[in-house]
Parts: structure tokens; C-alpha cells; sequence
């Protein structure tokens, strides 16, 4: 009898430790889109094999912004989501507030600090505990181009530096193509910008001027030449630029209708949607002068604080699959983007993702590594804000002068702090 | 009116062609937006990005229609908008009932029964239609919180029963308020009580408006998507949170034919009933609510 | 048609005040209001009571109450963007409510002169407004852009110079928005013009016929005054209609290009959740329910105290 009963409450105790275990979490993201969608998807099955569910509660819109805006109200009606895709300082923000958990006990089972650069990692830390676990690395300046274009144009290679690009506009604009293709949105010119100035100022001026916010970086010499680069390049794009989105953008560069983009390597995405291969039917480099920066951009999912210990485990077990091997290699190649962890091989990766990779050891070892701020990695969204107030309206108004916008930069940085 | 234009004189005769004419272009330019969203979610993607605006499709196609319906992804979930369809009705429905009856018995209160202050009563309940949505999302945010509500169909319920009110006590009070008060008090007279009057005398000849005030709201809460997605539970998520993430996706390939499909699929409802219940709506509309 | 404060006679009134379902009656008209009321009090002016306290805070991304006085609005004003917006406000509202009026009335006398196909016809001038922005704004956006939309269809029939960038234009854009929205709510306004012409008294029109007036006299000295309260109810909607425009902006431009489009609801969005600048944002609000208050108000004023049968 007494084996019985011990067998029973052993059988029991086994159940309720099994059903401890198993727990629903809801995830909050903006992966709508095809590759995306099918990519967190595979993550929801790897999730569900391990016994949890998977809730999805996805918020599609403004590259995250109705999905932040609805994370602020279930934060502030008392249940936020178990997970929440967010990104760079953000992380830090609502850390600070006490929203979020504490994953060291994973990440110290996994080491995640051996394969996780310490740059990007501290994004995901809050106190020096993980908070969160980033997901990709993109590369944001990268000029793509269609080579046939190019040829047709009689330009060989791409540009280097700025006066080699604006000549090359010069010969794809007598042959009849668009020399840039550009979408006119606030982030765009913001991404257009920001690749200009790391150009030309190189990466210790970009983290003074967009990160430190330094009003001497931001009025100074450095700051007008990089503003009145950008402005000069409007001329070599068309007209019809005004609220494009830049997948539209990107497939007048499929189709031939322009020669080159600057956009981050999601653009890749559409370039393979389209049937085309990296390096014979499009081409990818670094941006004008920015061949030894790498600007970042990080996606994370951080760990909101959550009582019940079941969900805890499914947290910690969702953390985990992510920086899986298996899930790093599938996730970025639909992505676009290169594994966060560094030790996972790029062997099947295309040729525009191995040329990211290397950039990004090359960067990491000088002082090219830098955040994005027109994607949120550099400063608080108030003061990217206000940035893209001032470039945006500097690219719009034909009157205004690179001086009186680097002078609007410093006061609308400072109003914003 | 109409004996001054229709005298049959060969002047009077060209103007009334004239006045088709210009009524037929009008209901051109009106339909425009609705004909280009029909034709794009008929063609397939390439003609699409190759074509003008308002050429007919080469290749007639209703995968679109078919993809938007049941297996567009919204999420990691793709089984298109289908699913979403019921809660959007278990939203609509109890919301649209309760604010119209809640108007009715306000409106009733306000005109049939003067007490000191009903004009004041009504002019608060009145702002209510103009506070704008973003202002109340964190407050209400909270006291959802605060009342258990939050993520639930029936927090949602709450919240456009509260800000419809607004709305159907002004369509409700100005329409009980030309309707003459000696059949109130005549009923009164033979003993009837408050709601004996409203049930037997007020509600049968309030058809036309309540008609006005359900339709109103049911186009306001079926097309609302601020509130859905911020206080909608997990499961119970309105069409336009799915619409918005078909259409609103900030990266990959955007399928406009299935954009356009499953925005004229979420419309359907509405405009079935503004199509079916128009001429009721212009109906309760002249029975007196006009008048300011 | 007046109505006295007493509806019933004088006995029974008496009757009424010494007895139990009288004193009941009473009651029971402002129980049945005061839920409303209640509900009222605290969702619409309870809220915005916490917004103005909010303003007065440095609330970052959440809520914070720590208190910096009028700072908040000081910002406010200072900022180019919330000027162009408001500006904007202004220019938008008056040509849409303008607009609006004009097309609604012109459709309205149209449709009235007894036409076959006056119920189709009505319902294809008043469909838009069923349709919410977020459908219809992607569509908008084609037929607007100059490359895809109204000018290169008119370049493909042949007229070369034809140009219709306003959407594009950072100076024409706000008027771009004016057209999308005239669309969309001109039909609610001519089903509200319709029920006025339709309940004028016949007798009126008899007479002027009778005087021998010409058509436009018959309108201009006794159709338009008569629709004068039609037209208070017509502004009082599309004021609200015009404060509230954020679907509208957010589709067709989303504030752009630059912030050009920008109307105070985007720019309360964008600032309070966007940005995570509560305090700036709830000031921002709380000068939008002031615009709001100055037109309502003065309406609810002549509209409550003119008239007592409404």
C-alpha cells in the first residue's frame, strides 16, 4: 500500500511539476510581413514544442510605433505582455521603471557573454542584468544598386567617396535612370542623413554629435558639410519622392528605373522576393566613405517582470531558442540581417551578409561601430524626435541653409533633452 | 419644390438634363476611391505595379480576395481576417445596444420629464463627442486596470458604450423634443408612469431615429481601431487590428491586391448597411433630429 | 411649440406631491440621467482634468507627477511644429467645414428635385462615410501622387502639362487632405441638407409661385433661412469631425512631407506616445479641448437658451 501511495504522490508531483512548467505568454511584435511572419512563426513552434503557448498579439505600423503605444497602455492597465519586442535605449527606459525581469540565470547557463559582443549586449542589460535578448544585427549604410543600370550608364563600380557619387549621378542621369531612389519619410531622410554625416565625420564625430549630443559637434564645420551633402542630394533624386515608402523605393531599383539606394540590409528581403542574387543581379557596399563604420541596428525582445514561475521558464526558454544556433542561421537569412552571435557560421548565408560580417569585425576593432539614431539605437525617442524634425524639414524647405539647420539641430536637441 | 422646375418648357427640359448630367459626375468622382480598390483587388501583383490606377485587370483574379479571407498572415497567425469577424460583431453588438437604449431613456428624460437642470445635463453629456480618442487611451488604460477590465471584450464594450452616449443622446433628444407633448400628457392623465409612456407611446414612433443612432454607432465602433487594439483581449481582437496589420506592414513585399480585398472585406458590414438603411437614415433624420 | 415646466394639470400635480409614485416620478428622470451623467462626470471630464494635471508634470514616457507648472505650455508654443499644426487646424477646418457645406447643399437641392434615381444616387454621395480612413487612405494616396494617380492619368490623355503634385507639395499638401475629407463627410452633410428641404413647409413655396418669384429669389429669400438651424448642426459635426482628424492625416501623408501635414490630434499622438513626452502632449490636448470648448460653447449658448422645443 505504501508504494502505492508513494507512487501516486510521486505521479503527482510529477504532473504538477510538468504542468509548472507549461505556460501561455503573450508576445508582442510587429512581424506581419511575410519573411518576418514566417520567421516568428518558427520561433512559436520551437516555443510550443517545448510545452508553452505561444499568444501572439501582433501590432503591425510605423516600424513598431502603434505596438509601443499599445505596450504603454497594457503597462499602464496593469498586465503588459510576458514579451515585448523592444529596441536600444528603450530597454533602458522601461528597466529603469521596474518593468522589466531579470534572465542572468539563463544567460550565465548559456554564457551568453562569450559570443555576444559587449557593445550590443549592454543594450540588453539592465542594472548589468539581462533584461532582454537581441535577435539580429543590421547593417544600416549600405548603397545597393542594379549593375545593369550602371552599365548602361557607362559607370564602373560604385562610389567611394561623395564627389566620385555625385559624378556618377551626373552620367545615370544623361542616360534617363534615377540616380537615387529615395522614399520621403522622416526616417528615411533621417537614414539618408546619418550615412552622410558618419562619412564624412567619421565615427568618433557621429557618437559626439548623435549620441553625446555635443552642441559643438552638432553647429561645427563637420555637421554643415555633412548637411550640405545631404541636401545637394536631393538634386539626384525625382520628384515624386514625398511619402514613398522605401520598399517602393527599393524595387525602382529592381526594376531599373534607378540605379542605387542607401537603405538598410533589409532591403535585401525584396532584392530575393524578386528572384535576384547578391552580387550578380544586385550589388551591395558601403556607403559612400563609410566602408569602415557599421551602423547598427538591434532587435530585441525584452522580458517584461512576471510572478509566476511557469511563465518565468517559458521566458527563459524563449530567450534561449533565440540565440539558438539553429534559429540565429534560419531567422537572419529571412531577415536580412547577420546572427548577434558571433559564433554562428555564415557558410549559406549570401554574399552581401558575409561582406556584413566582415565589416562588422573590421568596425568593432577600429571605432566604426556605431548606433543608428534614425532606428532608435542612439538616443531617446524624444530627441530622434526632434532630430527628424529638423532634417526632414531641412531636405523639404529649398530656402533653408545647412547653417541655420545645424544651429535648429543644436537648439532642438537641447529642447528635447 | 419640385412645380417650379417641372414646368415643361424646352428651358426647364435642358436643365433638368443638365442636372443628371451633373449628378451623374458627382456619383463619378464619389465612387472613384471604391471602383480603384475594386480593380486593384481583382488584379494580380504584377499588373498592378506595372498599370495605370484605373485600367481594368488583363487577368481577372480572386486569389486576392480568397488570401485576404483566410490565410493573409497578421502575425505568426495566418488564417487571414476570417477569425476576426466574430469578435468584431461580439464587440459591435452589445456596444451599439446598449448606448442606443441609454440614449433613448436619456433623451426621453431630457424632453418628456423637465426638471431643473436638464438643459445643463444635456449640455454635459454633449462634450463627450468631442474629446478626442488619443487623450483618453491612457487614462482609460488605468481605470480598466483599475476595474479588473482590461484586455477583455467587455472593458471594450464599456469603453464605446461610454463615449457613444454622447452621441445617441443628441440624436434621441432632438428628435423626442419635436414630438408633441400632449401625447405624453394625455397618457399621463389615464395614470401611465415613466416607463409605461416610454414603452406604449414613445417607442413605436421611434423607428426612424433609432435607426440614425444604430447605424451611427455601428459604423463609429466597427471602424474603430484605436480602442480595439489597445484594450482588446488576446483572442478577441476587432477586424481593423488584422486589417491594420495586412495593410500597415513596415517591411517586406506589400500585396495590394490583398490590401485592397481585405479592406473592402472589413467594409462590407457597413457599407451593407448604409447601402440597405440609407434611406431610413435620411428618414429619421427629416422626422425632426435636423433641427438642431 | 413650448413646453411648460408642469405637464400635468393642476389636480393631479397636487395629487402627485403627496403621493408616493408621484414623488417617485420625480426622481426617476434623473436617476434615469444621472448613469450618463456619472459616466460623464468622470470618462470625459474626469480625464480631462488628469490631462491638465498631466501637463503641468515632466512626464516622460509614462506618467510622473512631478510638477513644473505652466513649463509644459511655454514649450509648447515655442515649438515650430505645434504652430504649424495649429495653423494648419485652422486652414483645414475652415475649408472642409466651407467645402462641405457648399457641396452638401448643392448635392441636397440637386437630389430634392424629384429624381428617379434619387435613393441610388444618395446612396453613393453618403457611402464614404462608412468606409474608416485606414481603408480608404492607401487609395487616396494613388489617386493624389502625382506619378501613379490624377496627373499621369491626364498626361496619358494627352495634356503633357497638366500638374497635380499637391500631395507632394510641403505648401499644397494640407489642401490635398481637404479633398479626402470633403469626400468622405459632404454625403453625411447633404442627407442632413435633404431632411431640411424635405420638412419646409409646401405653403411657402406656393406662395412665392404665386408672388411669381424667379427660382434663385425662392432660394435665396426662403430656403436658406430655413436652413439655418441645419447648417448649426452641420458645423457643430464636421467642427468635430475636422478636430478629430487623425485616421485622415495618418493615412494620406502622415504628417508629411516634413511635418507640413501635421494637425494637432497627430502631433498630440506623436509627442505623447511616439516620443514619450506625456507632459508636452497633454498640454498639446488640453489647447485642442480649449479650441473645441470656444466652438461649442457659444453654439450650446444660443442653441440651449433660443429655443425650447430644440
Amino acid at each position: 500500500m505504501k508504494t502505492i501511495h508513494a507512487l501516486a504522490a510521486g505521479a503527482l508531483l510529477a504532473t504538477v511539476a510538468g504542468q509548472a512548467q507549461a505556460a501561455e505568454i503573450e508576445v508582442l511584435h510587429w512581424w506581419t510581413s511575410g519573411g518576418e511572419a514566417k520567421a516568428a512563426s518558427m520561433l512559436k513552434q520551437k516555443l510550443e514544442a517545448k510545452g508553452h503557448t505561444w499568444k501572439d498579439f501582433a501590432v503591425a505600423g510605423g516600424g513598431g510605433d502603434s505596438a509601443m503605444t499599445v505596450l504603454k497602455s497594457r503597462a499602464i492597465s496593469g498586465n503588459p505582455p510576458a514579451v515585448a519586442q523592444i529596441k536600444g535605449p528603450l530597454i533602458q527606459e522601461w528597466g529603469e521603471m521596474g518593468f522589466l525581469g531579470n534572465i542572468d540565470k539563463i544567460a550565465e547557463e548559456e554564457n551568453w557573454n562569450s559570443f555576444l559582443t559587449p557593445q550590443l549586449a549592454a543594450y540588453n542589460k539592465v542594472d548589468g542584468h539581462y533584461a532582454a535578448v537581441p535577435v539580429n544585427i543590421h547593417r544600416i549604410n549600405w548603397l545597393w544598386a542594379n549593375p545593369e543600370v550602371l552599365e548602361k550608364a557607362g559607370v564602373d563600380g560604385l562610389p567611394a567617396t561623395w564627389d566620385e557619387f555625385f559624378a556618377d549621378a551626373k552620367k545615370i542621369r544623361e542616360a534617363g535612370f534615377i540616380p537615387l531612389a529615395h522614399g520621403g519619410q522622416p526616417w528615411q531622410d533621417a537614414t539618408v542623413f546619418e550615412v552622410v554625416m558618419m562619412g564624412i565625420g567619421g565615427g568618433d564625430f557621429y557618437r559626439k554629435a548623435f549620441v553625446e549630443l555635443d552642441p559643438e559637434a552638432l553647429t561645427s564645420e563637420t555637421m554643415v558639410k555633412s548637411l550640405k551633402t545631404f541636401k545637394k542630394l536631393r538634386g539626384t533624386m525625382d520628384e515624386n519622392i514625398a511619402g514613398r515608402d522605401w520598399n517602393i523605393a527599393t524595387s525602382m531599383v529592381i526594376n531599373g528605373k534607378a540605379a542605387m539606394q542607401i537603405m538598410g540590409d533589409w532591403a535585401k528581403g525584396e532584392f530575393t522576393a524578386a528572384g535576384l542574387t547578391a552580387g550578380e543581379d544586385y550589388l551591395c557596399e558601403a556607403a559612400p566613405m563609410t566602408e569602415h563604420m557599421f551602423s547598427y541596428n538591434v532587435d530585441s525582445f525584452a522580458m517584461f517582470k512576471i510572478d509566476d514561475e511557469g511563465k518565468q521558464q517559458a521566458q527563459m526558454d524563449l530567450a534561449s531558442l533565440i540565440l539558438s544556433k539553429d534559429f540565429q542561421s534560419t531567422f537572419n537569412k529571412a531577415k536580412g540581417s547577420i546572427p548577434v552571435r558571433l559564433d554562428v557560421p555564415l557558410d549559406d548565408f549570401d554574399a552581401c551578409a558575409k561582406a556584413s560580417r566582415k565589416a562588422f569585425d573590421v568596425a568593432s576593432e577600429g571605432n566604426g561601430l556605431v548606433p543608428s539614431l534614425a532606428h532608435g539605437m542612439a538616443v531617446s525617442a524624444s530627441v530622434q524626435g526632434a532630430v527628424f524634425d529638423v532634417i526632414t524639414n531641412f531636405f523639404n524647405d529649398p530656402e533653408m541653409t545647412a547653417e541655420t539647420a545645424a544651429k535648429r539641430l543644436a537648439s532642438a536637441v537641447r529642447a528635447a533633452s | 419644390m419640385d412645380n417650379v422646375i417641372r414646368r415643361r418648357t424646352p428651358g426647364a427640359r435642358m436643365l433638368r438634363t443638365g442636372l443628371y448630367v451633373l449628378l451623374m459626375v458627382m456619383a463619378l468622382v464619389y465612387l472613384l476611391p471604391l471602383v480603384v480598390m475594386l480593380l486593384t483587388s481583382l488584379k494580380p501583383l504584377e499588373e498592378i505595379r506595372a498599370g495605370g490606377l484605373l485600367s481594368l485587370p488583363d487577368s481577372l483574379t480572386f486569389s486576392a480576395w480568397l488570401k485576404a479571407w483566410g490565410s493573409a498572415c497578421t502575425g505568426t497567425r495566418c488564417e487571414g481576417l476570417s477569425g476576426y469577424f466574430m469578435n468584431s460583431v461580439s464587440i459591435v453588438v452589445p456596444a451599439v445596444a446598449i448606448s442606443t437604449l441609454m440614449g433613448a431613456l436619456n433623451g426621453y428624460a431630457l424632453t418628456k420629464w423637465r426638471f431643473r437642470g436638464a438643459n445643463l445635463c444635456f449640455a454635459l453629456l454633449l462634450f463627450g463627442c468631442f474629446i478626442p480618442f488619443q487623450v483618453v487611451l491612457m487614462p482609460m488604460a488605468q481605470t480598466l486596470g483599475w476595474l479588473g477590465l482590461a484586455s477583455s471584450t467587455s472593458g471594450l464594450v464599456l469603453v464605446h458604450v461610454v463615449y457613444g452616449i454622447a452621441f445617441t443622446t443628441l440624436f434621441f433628444r432632438n428628435y423626442y423634443v419635436s414630438i408633441p407633448d400632449e401625447m405624453i400628457s394625455a397618457a399621463k392623465l389615464d395614470g401611465a408612469g415613466f416607463f409605461r409612456v416610454f414603452w406604449r407611446i414613445l417607442l413605436p414612433i421611434s423607428g426612424p431615429i433609432i435607426t440614425v443612432s444604430v447605424i451611427w454607432q455601428f459604423t463609429q465602433i466597427w471602424n474603430d481601431f484605436l480602442f480595439g487594439v489597445a484594450f482588446a483581449g488576446f483572442g478577441s481582437q476587432p477586424v481593423t487590428v488584422a486589417l491594420n496589420n495586412l495593410v500597415n506592414t513596415s517591411t517586406g513585399v506589400k500585396e495590394y491586391n490583398v490590401d485592397m480585398a481585405g479592406a473592402l472585406i472589413a467594409a462590407l458590414p457597413t457599407l451593407v448597411v448604409y447601402v440597405v438603411a440609407g434611406k431610413y437614415f435620411v428618414r429619421g433624420l427629416t422626422a425632426g433630429s435636423v433641427k438642431g | 411649440m413650448s413646453q411648460t415646466d408642469s405637464p400635468l394639470p393642476r389636480s393631479r400635480a397636487k395629487a402627485g406631491r403627496h403621493s408616493l409614485s408621484g414623488s417617485l416620478e420625480r426622481v426617476l428622470p434623473r436617476l434615469v440621467v444621472a448613469p450618463s451623467l456619472a459616466v460623464a462626470l468622470f470618462f470625459v471630464y474626469g480625464y480631462m482634468l488628469w490631462t491638465f494635471i498631466l501637463s503641468l508634470t515632466d512626464s516622460g514616457m509614462l506618467p510622473q507627477y512631478d510638477f513644473i507648472g505652466f513649463a509644459q505650455y511655454t514649450r509648447l508654443f515655442a515649438n515650430e511644429r505645434w504652430n504649424v499644426a495649429a495653423t494648419n487646424l485652422v486652414v483645414f477646418g475652415g475649408l472642409f467645414i466651407i467645402l462641405c457645406l457648399f457641396l452638401g447643399l448643392v448635392l441636397a437641392i440637386l437630389l430634392d428635385q424629384r429624381i428617379r434615381q434619387e435613393g441610388a444616387l444618395r446612396t453613393i454621395y453618403l457611402y464614404p462615410m462608412a468606409l474608416s480612413l485606414i481603408v480608404t487612405g492607401v487609395v487616396w494616396r494613388w489617386i493624389l501622387n502625382p506619378g501613379l494617380g490624377i496627373q499621369s492619368l491626364v498626361r496619358s490623355w494627352g495634356f503633357e502639362d497638366f500638374t497635380f503634385d499637391w500631395l507632394v507639395n510641403p505648401d499644397m499638401a494640407i489642401y490635398a487632405l481637404v479633398i479626402a475629407a470633403v469626400w468622405q463627410a459632404s454625403g453625411f452633410v447633404m442627407a442632413l441638407f435633404l431632411a431640411g428641404l424635405r420638412s419646409i413647409d409646401d405653403s411657402l413655396f406656393k406662395a412665392a409661385a404665386l408672388d411669381g418669384a424667379s427660382l434663385p429669389k425662392v432660394y435665396w429669400r426662403i430656403v436658406i433661412p430655413c436652413l439655418r438651424p441645419v447648417v448649426f448642426s452641420a458645423v457643430m459635426i464636421l467642427a468635430h469631425i475636422a478636430i478629430k482628424s487623425f485616421d485622415l492625416v495618418m493615412a494620406l501623408t502622415g504628417g508629411g512631407p516634413g511635418y507640413a501635414t501635421d494637425l494637432p490630434a497627430t502631433f498630440m499622438y506623436t509627442y505623447t506616445f511616439t516620443r514619450g513626452e506625456i507632459g508636452l502632449g497633454s498640454a498639446s490636448a488640453i489647447m485642442m479641448l480649449c479650441g473645441v470648448l470656444a466652438i461649442l460653447v457659444p453654439y450650446l449658448y444660443s442653441e440651449l437658451r433660443g429655443n425650447k422645443h430644440g
